[in-house]
């Protein structure tokens, strides 16, 4: 589904991804793990296309296509979520009519018929269910004045609502609570199917008690250095990252 | 520096004057004006001597003045604009214009000039009387010569054009206790016939003693030309009545729209005023208010939405007189293509005006490398305990929420759209009349819909 071949990127004249290897075939999950600052969450962006990322070398095809030509957008469209580390609010569009948009626009790019707003509603109904989110909060501005853990909440809700084909979820974990936690976790599980891939995105060991990975990467000063299956993370959980550290070649 | 003629009129006229001829063609239609209206009570006349004297002394402002610094009037002072003449409109050329609101009353003036056919007085009520001096000025109340000239600045040169020239004036009285629920839909409405003219129309609202209303104030044009609307309204609320008072200047690109706004309160008065402002080749919109009693309140809020060549001014004073005043005020910009908008918001805490709460905001989003805002917020505070903050900010699009939004699989062009409309809906929010709320929201959101769309 997924393959990403030398791929290199910077921001400004800062290269933070130098060389970065990863094939993801349809019905797995992958986690990538790694110290602050590794390129995790570089790698998250810039396969979701985010501008201000610039590609110097390498390649990444999806389902075949140059997934880098692709404006985020499109990559959307084809089935690419991103759940952001960091929800952004949007004050004055609310969840819904904001949701509702998406998944109309990407209905539209499909040539299937459009929901409308009754139509969503009962859609919504059975979504919100999933991540146990009251209703009411789809009349709120998006992510506006939610908590944290609501934001973490609202990004699985809307990749509930918009199926992809491949989730990248990047920190969800980060700022949860054990409860939180677990119902992100169940989301995401749910959501769950053979045809479908999920990239899991974390510092820590423990989100992956609830969405167990295929396979464990462990990325470090933009390279993955390390690659594994589950039991990985448990030896990183012990053991730290130091001792995957090896001076930059 | 050369002075720069506004965009050419679709009517064909570029012929421009020297500001001098423009003056003689004032003061010939002042003098048939005068003659017209030799039967006026003396007081009216007086005025409108008074008042053509001091135009003629002063002229129109030049930028030179500290209060047109940003805004050059010479596409005004250049042009003849002959008094506007009574005309016809159709029900079907205001209809549009009425925000689909039949229910609300509605008083339409055209080229400045009361038009009963058009209006529907027929719901007014008790507490509540709305009338024109056109039709004769014996059966005013008294509020018409109390007020009419004595709160907006008299020295100031459009206002003096205004009441040099006003043919006709709405008197709004609102009796003490009395609580009016339905809003007045004040319809300036411009005849748009295709010779250059100018109307002065005039407002007066008095709200006694803990009264309360809800005047809307629309001006536009039923169809597209060259003209100009000077218009004063005038606004004197005693203690502890309330008014939210809304304008939409809607009018024609090609038009040119200088609207002031005065108002004095009374103790513990609360004046809500919101301000639309989107048409126009040229705008300026003062508005003024005195908190002249203790514990008074005004909320002045506004949002101004151009593009193309449209040059749109705010210019709003806050006058602290007395203590425990709170005042609120936010104004937004939205400015696309060459478009040069222009704030200016004074508050001025006179030494007696101690515990004064002032917050003042003004925020503007450039959608284009051309366009230009010029922000001055003026905070002047001569007493010693009072709470006052002020700020302005000039950005563009968040490219982080843009890329939220595409991310999602919504394109360029309507993430940008919603964006916008989202900088918007915040102010818009703070609109009490839900009927208004969601006829701007509506506004708002096709206006970038179809721009965006092409």
């Amino acid at each position: 589904m997924l393959e990403i071949k030398n791929l290199h990127a910077s921001i400004g004249e800062k290269e933070i991804l130098r060389g970065i290897n990863l094939t993801v075939n349809a019905g797995e999950i992958h986690a990538v793990m790694g110290p602050n600052g590794s390129g995790k969450s570089t790698l998250a962006q810039v396969i979701a296309g985010h501008p201000s990322y610039e590609v110097t070398s390498g390649s990444v095809t999806y389902d075949g296509e140059n997934l880098l030509e692709m404006d985020p957008e499109v990559r959307a469209q084809r089935g690419i979520f991103l759940a952001f580390q960091y929800p952004i609010e949007i004050p004055g569009v609310t969840n819904s009519y904001f949701l509702r948009a998406a998944y109309n626009e990407i209905r539209k790019s499909r040539n299937e018929p459009e929901l409308d707003p009754l139509e969503f509603l009962d859609l919504m109904e059975a979504k919100t269910k999933i991540v146990e989110m009251d209703q009411t909060m789809m009349n709120r501005s998006v992510n506006t004045g939610f908590s944290g853990g609501e934001k973490k909440r609202n990004e699985i809700l809307q990749m509930a609502v918009l199926e992809p084909r491949l989730a990248i979820l990047d920190e969800t974990d980060s700022g949860l609570d054990i409860d939180a936690l677990k119902i992100v976790s169940n989301g995401v599980n749910a959501l769950r199917r053979p045809d479908n891939a999920t990239i899991v995105v974390t510092h820590y060991q423990r989100l992956l008690n609830y969405i167990v990975p295929d396979y464990v990467h462990v990325l470090a000063g933009g390279r993955i250095v390390r690659s594994g299956g589950k039991e990985l993370a448990l030896e990183l959980e012990e053991r730290g990252y130091d001792w995957l550290m090896e001076p930059a070649a | 520096m050369s002075k720069s003629a506004v965009t050419a009129s679709s009517t064909g006229y570029d012929q421009k004057l020297d500001p001098s001829d423009a003056m003689e063609a004032y003061a010939a239609d002042f003098a048939a004006l005068t003659t017209r209206r030799s039967t006026d009570p003396l007081w009216l006349r007086k005025q409108r001597d008074e008042a053509f004297a001091r135009f003629q002394e002063a002229g129109f402002p030049t930028m030179r003045d500290e209060d047109w610094h940003f805004t050059n009037v010479a596409p005004i002072a250049e042009r003849t604009f002959s008094l506007a003449k009574p005309a016809q409109v159709s029900a079907g050329d205001i209809e549009h214009f009425r925000l689909r609101h039949e229910e609300w009353t509605g008083v339409v003036l055209v080229n400045g000039l009361f038009s009963r056919e058009l209006s529907t007085l027929d719901r007014l009520g008790k507490g509540i009387s709305v009338r024109a001096m056109s039709e004769g000025t014996s059966d005013i109340p008294s509020a018409g010569e109390e007020i009419i000239g004595k709160v907006a600045p008299a020295n100031a040169a459009f206002t003096a054009l205004n009441a040099a020239f006003m043919q006709d004036a709405i008197v709004i009285h609102v009796s003490k206790d009395a609580s009016i629920d339905l809003p007045i839909h004040i319809m300036h409405v411009n005849s748009g016939i295709k010779v250059r003219q100018a109307s002065h129309p005039r407002v007066v609202i008095l709200g006694e003693r803990n009264s309360r209303a809800i005047v809307v104030e629309s001006f536009f044009s039923a169809r597209d030309s060259e003209y100009l609307t000077n218009a004063v309204t005038e606004v004197v609320l005693e203690e502890g009545a309330y008014l939210a008072h809304y304008k939409l200047q809607r009018e024609s690109t090609s038009g040119f729209h200088v609207g002031t706004t005065a108002v004095r309160q009374g103790r513990t008065s609360n004046y809500v005023s919101f301000s639309f402002a989107t048409g126009a080749a040229l705008s300026r919109t003062n508005i003024y208010t005195t908190l002249d009693g203790e514990a008074a309140t005004c909320t002045l809020n506004g949002l101004y939405m151009v593009d193309g060549k449209q040059h749109v001014d705010h210019q709003t004073s806050i006058e602290h007189v007395q203590p425990h005043c709170p005042s609120h005020e936010v104004y937004k910009g939205i400015l696309d293509g060459e478009s040069h908008g222009v704030f200016n918001g004074k508050v001025y805490v006179h030494p007696e005006a101690q515990k004064t709460d002032g917050k003042q905001s003004n925020n503007n989003l450039l959608l284009s490398d051309r366009a230009r805002i010029d922000t001055k917020p003026q905070l002047e505070i001569f007493a010693d305990d009072v709470k006052c903050t002020h700020g302005a900010t000039v950005g563009r699009l968040d490219e982080v929420g843009l890329f939220y939004m595409k991310s999602r699989g919504i394109g360029d062009v309507r993430a940008r759209q919603l964006l916008t409309y989202a900088f918007a809906a915040d102010v818009l929010e703070m609109i009490e009349l839900d009927e208004l709320r969601e006829a701007l929201e509506a506004m708002v959101l096709h206006r970038f819909t179809k721009q965006l769309d092409g």
